[in-house]
């Protein structure tokens, strides 16, 4: 979310430094008008993004799935596109509050005794870049986009050490990226003549359902010149949505099919087999 | 071929699952016990989270019953009324259960209290069979008759509570304290542990209680059917847990491997047979305790809040 916001700034900074100050909203409007086709020549090029799809099923026989993030880089005035051009994509899933919890050897065994909460965890994250992190931008801008897994801002809340925090980070960093949640993909992303790019992003079958965005970024000399937010929707359907949604709301309901279906598999068994052996 | 589970929230390979169902359930036929004991651990190994697995497991021991409870009352191998006794004693331990589950979920020592209960109940009652069978065995091979199964048909502690009922299938006479209260423990362990309570069940009642052998299994299994009924419907009013397509996939399986296990068992001399469930009981126990003390992959563990 930090991220977006400061794009927005910035994108609102642009345009205010050459609105005129102190006038009427529609002189103001007029003015920016006037100057957008030499604010535009002025300016650095435009994203033009898209993904493949917009909407992820998780159906039957979902396995996890492929997602092709492409787009074209519109340089203004027909200027010629250069070839340090480089992109970087982030899909992020919904973020939610976690309790992480450390285990510990006591009297012989383990057992959880530590635990940390955090605020807000992005239930997924993948970047694709065209070059490797630390060539791509600074560490601070990284920090600032949310560029790359160490970078993630996950808000610990219990108010404990920075060190102690850093050790639960570290843990729980690593145990999305065992699960494949988290991931970072150096050079999934070509830029062809500076002018087109495209990033496959796989998308695991244990991903969780919400809503995703793919943000992209174009940098140029380690700095963030455009970006752009693609809204993706991954969810359930058919059948896997009716059980899911059945389970959450119709609670009784679903206990008493569960019953019943197990109960008419018994008998149909039973039934079956007595006829066989007779 | 990979089959998506809505609400474990992962793809399993459909098969192996079935397969799975099928192992637990010529188990269930060939021993009384529900097996769950066997397939939450599995399920949990292949990386459904834990309480999906333990949920569905209870779905699927449902149906698995419903074969052997129909097989043993043609036999006339059920006491329906010790029966009842226990799944009366049983449903109030299920929802007693459920409470305890809750807790323990929010101080988070679930998964630590379930490995405990599993290797020390497993680990008691493996050894304890095993003894016994490997003594008929040895017997039997000696030429001797197999020795008797040691029961004393009076406890005092038994004798001692008010009240007594007869149980002709059993061939008892004694409090129906005693059946209920081994029923609301088996109703707790249903909830906690996703197991039908048969491997505690059987033993209590032919060594505890000196039911008779005729009946042990069939009672254990009537049992277990309206314990795990119950438990599937506190898991998906309370934890929304049970998983359909995974239970489904168990069950195709399991009722499959149900009949063909009372059907191996008749082939199998009885001492042989508790000999194996004895073997199985204490291998899951090693493999438990082993886990309880290596060093676990995943330190770190993480929850939804």
């Amino acid at each position: 979310m930090s991220a977006r916001d400061n794009m927005r700034v910035m994108a609102c900074g642009t345009v205010s430094k050459c609105a005129c100050p102190r006038t009427s909203p529609k002189k103001k409007l007029l003015a920016v008008v006037a100057a957008l086709p030499m604010l535009l020549g002025a300016s650095e090029p435009k994203l033009v993004p898209d993904v493949s799809d917009t909407q992820i099923d998780i159906a039957y026989s979902f396995t996890g799935a492929n997602l092709l993030l492409f787009g074209a880089i519109l340089y203004p005035g027909g200027r010629t596109p250069s070839a340090d051009t480089d992109v970087a994509v982030v899909i992020k899933g919904p973020a939610e509050p976690l309790l992480v919890r450390e285990k510990a050897k006591i009297a012989g065994i383990w057992v959880n005794h530590a635990s940390e909460r955090f605020r807000s965890v992005p239930s997924f994250y993948a970047v694709a870049t065209s070059r490797p992190l630390d060539k791509l931008v600074s560490a601070r801008t990284a920090a600032i986009y949310e560029i790359g897994i160490d970078n993630l801002l996950l808000s610990p809340a219990n108010g404990s050490s920075a060190g102690e925090q850093a050790r639960f980070e570290t843990g729980l960093v690593n145990l999305k990226r065992q699960s494949g949640l988290y991931a970072e993909h150096v050079g999934a992303v070509s830029v062809r003549e500076g002018v087109l790019y495209r990033a496959l992003v796989p998308i695991p079958a244990r991903v969780p359902v919400g809503q995703y965005t793919a943000e992209t970024y174009l940098i140029r000399n380690g700095h963030i010149v455009a970006a752009a937010t693609r809204e993706i929707d991954i969810g359930k359907s058919g059948f896997e949505r009716f059980v899911a949604q059945a389970a959450e709301h119709f609670p009784l309901l679903y206990g008493l099919a569960a019953i019943l279906i197990s109960l008419l598999m018994g008998l149909v068994a039973a039934i079956g087999f007595g006829r066989v052996r007779r | 071929m990979h089959l998506y589970l809505p609400i474990a929230g992962l793809s399993v390979n459909a098969l192996v699952i079935v397969l799975l169902g099928g192992i637990v359930g010529m188990l269930s036929g060939m021993f009384g016990v529900g097996g769950g004991f066997l397939t939450t651990p599995l399920l949990i190994f292949y990386g459904v989270p834990p309480a999906v697995a333990v949920a569905s497991s209870a779905t699927q021991i449902t149906g698995t019953s419903v074969s052997g409870v129909l097989a043993h009352s043609r036999r006339q191998g059920v006491d329906f009324r010790m029966g009842t006794v226990l799944v009366t004693g049983g449903a109030v331990g299920s929802f007693v259960g459920g409470i305890i589950f809750r807790l323990l979920q929010k101080t988070g020592q679930i998964d630590t209290i379930i490995n405990l209960l599993y290797v020390v109940l497993l680990g008691w009652i493996g050894l304890g069979m095993a003894r016994e069978s490997v003594r008929a065995v040895m017997a039997t091979r000696e030429g001797k008759p197999p020795p008797p199964i040691t029961t004393k048909r009076h406890r005092r502690w038994i004798a001692a509570l008010p009240g007594r009922w007869r149980f002709y299938g059993a061939g008892l006479y004694i409090s129906p304290l005693a059946p209920l209260l081994l029923g609301f423990l088996t109703g707790l362990l249903t909830v906690l542990m996703g197991v039908s309570g048969g491997f505690i069940l059987v033993p209590a009642m032919l060594y505890l209680f000196g039911v008779s052998a005729r009946v042990v299994v069939g009672t254990s299994l009537f049992q277990g059917l309206f314990v795990t009924a119950t438990t599937t419907l506190v898991h998906s009013l309370t934890t929304h847990a049970v998983d359909l397509v995974l239970a489904g996939l168990l069950l195709i399986g399991s009722v499959t491997g149900a009949q063909i296990g009372s059907s191996l068992v008749q082939r199998v001399r009885p001492e042989r047979a508790r000999m194996m469930l004895a073997l199985i009981v204490l291998t899951v126990a090693i493999r438990m305790a082993l886990g309880l003390t290596w060093r676990p992959d995943a330190i770190y563990t993480v929850q939804l809040l």
